[in-house]
């Protein structure tokens, strides 16, 4: 089992959700957050004022999938969040020891 | 006693009135999150306060019987002798009528000059430093210029509706204050953003709307002089916003919202003193220079390193400074005979009446301040703690939130 994280442009989910639901991937958790990589901030003008703003928002994706369909996964969430931009964000695959269902008590694969 | 003008004028003291609390979103939407009620706070309770003292003594040491040019007399302590006949300051209208329509100013002008130590003092701290300033500074400028007797008026000073009462002095005493309290807490490292823009442009409409009744209200009567009012207020804030959103276009490279609001507030300023004596195409003038103008003062508060939150300086002294002299360069017999003609039309004198008012109120709005900040300080300290600077005033000072989280 691996954790996918991806952390995508806020407007590309919609986009990204409906790739995952294409493949058969139907639970995921999102999050709100702010960061930049290389694209930096945006510039902001108040009366005169001006400031940069180097954390912008983004939407991170967080779920948990079988070692098997990683590769396809992690290509969905690629093409899917791909505008050619600087700024499109990163894909992260992390081992994960287990996953237990809270409902069932069922571990590992079985959970997922 | 005219019907007409009664009618006029108590619609134009209820759109003066909605002022204050559209400053209040003006304000309001130009600090940061933690600061918003408090922000609002010192422009609504004006109109508590500010009532209270207008009855009391306010009306008296503004319009009372003259000492020496300098002030009104406490004759008409508790509004004596002001009643529902038509009085001294205009033959249409109940005396009582004017007495409120000049509440309204009064309850705006120590507003105005919250901007400039937003996010920083003590409430209780205003609450001293308004009464006090509007005692001592507001009351007798506004005699000076309006009061019978007053010197600024007697020496043939035009200020229609209140350029140096009302602009030139609450922007001196927001410089006194953004010099005398320091800055706040992180200027010039982090940024001290505007929370909720859109809570400044209704703000700012709000106040454009008011406007109509400080401006045209302030010919005390519904006729010719009110209709030349009404138009160059209307004329001259368009043509600020133009001229503000403009210069920033070219300097910064990005046409703002907030510089479309804030010119047009400029405009309106600028047009203030002016709006009865001049005519429509002098408006235009008088507001494309305020619009660029205003935008150019803003930055002056980093030259010179004073913290002057909200602007107060930039668009309520330099706008305000502008419509005072070019009341003398543009005034025009033709288009209002009971006021004067200006340098452009064969008067200079004019003009020079005009900037030894604009200076006198300059320098006793300063120091006046100045002096009133320092007792204030003194007795129960303007600023807040740095803890409760941090925490924001909301919370601070009010025991509230703005928004749930």
């Amino acid at each position: 089992m691996k954790k996918i994280e991806a952390i995508i442009k806020p407007f590309k989910l919609d986009d990204v959700k409906e790739g995952l639901n294409e493949i058969g991937i139907t639970g995921m958790t999102i999050s709100e957050v702010k960061g930049h990589g290389r694209q930096k901030g945006h510039k902001e003008i108040y009366r005169g004022a001006e400031y940069v703003v180097d954390f912008i928002p983004k939407i991170k994706i967080e779920l948990i999938v079988n070692a098997e369909i990683v590769e396809q996964v992690v290509e969905k969430i690629r093409s899917s969040a791909n505008t050619g931009k600087i700024g499109d964000g990163k894909i992260f695959v992390l081992p994960v020891e287990d996953v237990i269902r809270v409902r069932t008590g069922e571990h590992g694969k079985d959970a997922v | 006693m005219n019907s007409g003008d009664t009618a006029f004028m108590l619609v134009a003291t209820a759109l003066v009135m909605f002022m204050t609390p559209g400053l209040a979103l003006f304000y309001g939407g130009l600090v940061r999150q933690k600061n918003v009620l408090g922000t609002m706070m010192h422009s609504i309770f004006c109109l508590g306060m500010v009532s209270i003292i207008w009855v009391i003594y306010g009306y008296s040491m503004a319009f009372g019987p003259d000492i020496g040019g300098f002030v009104g007399s406490l004759d008409w302590i508790g509004l004596k002798s002001v009643g529902l006949a038509p009085g001294p300051y205009s033959d249409t209208i109940p005396d009582l009528l004017f007495c409120a329509f000049q509440l309204m100013f009064a309850i705006i002008t120590p507003a105005l000059i919250s901007g400039a130590y937003a996010e920083r003092m003590k409430f209780s701290a205003f609450l001293l430093f308004t009464a006090l300033w509007l005692t001592f500074v507001y009351l007798p400028v506004c005699h000076w210029v309006w009061g019978q007797g007053g010197w600024l008026g007697k020496l043939g000073a035009l200020d229609f509706a209140g350029g140096t009462v009302i602009h030139i002095n609450s922007a001196c005493a927001a410089l006194a204050a953004a010099i005398f309290m320091g800055k706040r807490k992180g200027w010039g490292q982090e940024a001290l953003h505007p929370h909720n823009l859109p809570m400044t442009i209704l703000g700012a409409a709000i106040l454009w709307f008011g406007w109509f009744g400080f401006n045209a209200g302030s010919a005390l009567s519904a006729g010719k002089t009110a209709t030349l009012a009404f138009f160059t207020t209307q004329i001259a804030s368009g043509c600020a916003l133009m001229s503000w959103v403009v210069a920033e276009w070219i300097i910064q490279g990005k046409p703002t919202t907030l510089g479309a609001v804030s010119g047009a507030v400029a405009g309106l300023v600028a047009i203030t003193p002016a709006a009865g004596f001049v005519g429509p195409l002098s408006a235009v003038i008088i507001g494309i220079v305020a619009g660029a103008l205003c935008y150019s003062v803003i930055f002056l508060k980093t030259r010179f390193g004073y913290d002057d939150a909200l602007d107060v300086v930039a668009v309520h002294g330099a706008g305000g400074l502008w419509g005072a002299l070019a009341t003398g360069l543009f005034a025009s017999v033709y288009w209002n005979p009971d006021g004067a003609n200006g340098l452009f039309f064969g008067n200079p004198i004019q003009f020079l009446i005009q900037a030894a008012g604009a200076g006198a109120s300059i320098a006793y709005s300063l120091v006046l301040s100045l002096v009133i900040l320092k007792i204030v300080d003194t007795v129960i300290g303007l600023r807040v703690s740095e803890e409760d600077e941090i925490m924001g005033l909301d919370l601070s000072q009010h025991s509230e939130i703005g928004y749930t989280q």
